[in-house]
């Protein structure tokens, strides 16, 4: 019937080995899991996944440092994280003798929140820390976890009997 | 060798089982997680916002972010009286350090944060030519670094400027959501360094989450909703001005 077959058995042949080696090369490039979940490699979620976290989070800190925690408990910091202030703590907590956390600087850490801005919140409590301190560390006043004098002084003054003078 | 035909039927499927477990990849991490349980978000509570920065450092602490990049960053709005359409928007450093005392005191000032909108219908995954970056089942827009080209057709196609290319990788990074935290439990470490409580990580699938209330019972907006990204960040108390 076909006068020159062996043409177009050679041509067969090169387009199957074309196509033999496409095949062969595409299983051998695209990764197995690509398609899992749609058009990307699925293994890439879990090896997202598998980084560790630098903070540690607010409830691995309140599972040893009880005393901090009933301190801030009554304060108006008392639902600010404890790595806002102290910074990542993952490594400390994951090994807690050997990494010693550092204190942060009251000055530079307290104004970030605290230094009156027009922006802020109204409500929310703000100083000009030129007027208000002169430049002296917070923490010279203030105690960081439960930050009100006030409360300090009635606690005081509940304690010390006064020492006669106008009542 | 002699490779006898005895031989070949030995070695063929010890070298198929072999092979399987060369393409098996990393094992799952969290085997508790199930992605198909979660879809996540976040809350955003712009009243709450003191433009503190604390949630810029510890996104670029967490994520290794170089310097002048940002996964989240913080922006002043300056919105006088005679030009809401013209907002006056500024972001030293991304709002790392805080922010200076702002001169002028007439108008609206607020401060907004931003981060990648996590979008359901993101335009940025949309681009990839080679499915570098996706949506995974959970509702994270992720990148592959691994498979990324850095071709840039993400940075540009992402509405919200919430892309960039890491100089030292030279491949697109965004925001994850903090994936390698939330799937251990954990929540991002931007919601879990807020003082105020301004931002909340959400999980819409969960029906105990505090988001469903929230979203019931306030007037919340999603940015750039003319572009129907179906963005997951949700903004509570935002001004029009915003874009």
């Amino acid at each position: 019937m076909f006068k020159d077959i062996e043409h177009l058995i050679r041509l067969a042949v090169v387009i199957a080995i074309l196509l033999a080696v496409f095949v062969l090369l595409r299983a051998a490039v695209v990764p197995k899991s690509f398609g899992e979940y749609g058009h990307y490699r699925g293994t890439a979620i879990a090896e997202i996944a598998a980084r560790t976290p630098a903070f540690a989070g607010h409830d691995v800190c309140e599972a040893c440092h009880t005393d901090v925690v009933d301190q801030k408990r009554l304060g108006r910091h008392a639902n600010v994280p404890c790595e806002a202030c102290h910074g990542a703590q993952g490594k400390h907590a994951d090994d807690p003798s050997s990494v010693k956390p550092q204190l942060p600087d009251t000055a530079v850490i307290c104004a970030r929140c605290h230094e009156a801005n027009s922006a802020k919140p109204k409500g929310f409590p703000q100083v000009v820390s030129a007027d208000h301190s002169g430049g002296l560390a917070c923490n010279t006043c203030h105690k960081p976890h439960r930050p009100k004098i006030e409360d300090e002084k009635e606690t005081k003054a509940a304690n010390t009997k006064p020492a006669g003078g106008k009542k | 060798m002699d490779i006898t035909r005895r031989r070949l039927l030995i070695l063929l499927p010890a070298a198929a089982v072999a092979w399987k477990y060369v393409q098996a990849g990393t094992p799952e991490v969290s085997p508790n997680y199930k992605m198909t349980e979660h879809w996540w978000g976040m809350l955003i509570d712009i009243p709450k916002c003191i433009g503190c920065g604390s949630c810029v450092r510890a996104c670029s602490e967490e994520n290794d972010v170089p310097d002048g990049y940002f996964r989240t960053w913080i922006e002043r709005y300056h919105v006088s009286d005679w030009k809401i359409e013209r907002p006056e928007v500024e972001s030293p450093d991304g709002g790392k350090q805080g922010f200076p005392p702002n001169e002028i005191s007439d108008g609206k000032n607020f401060f907004v944060p931003k981060l990648c909108n996590h979008c359901a219908d993101s335009p940025c995954t949309q681009v990839c030519p080679v499915g570098a970056t996706f949506v995974s089942p959970d509702g994270v827009v992720l990148v592959d670094k691994n498979y990324c080209l850095g071709c840039r057709y993400c940075v540009q196609a992402c509405p919200y400027g919430c892309r960039f290319i890491n100089p030292k990788t030279n491949t697109a990074e965004k925001c994850s959501l903090c994936y390698h935290r939330i799937t251990k439990g954990l929540t991002t470490a931007c919601c879990e360094v807020c003082p105020t409580g301004a931002r909340q990580l959400s999980d819409l699938k969960n029906p105990k989450d505090p988001i469903h209330e929230f979203l019931r019972t306030h007037n919340v907006q999603v940015l750039k909703p003319h572009m129907a990204t179906g963005a997951k960040v949700f903004y509570n108390g935002m001004d029009g001005s915003v874009r």
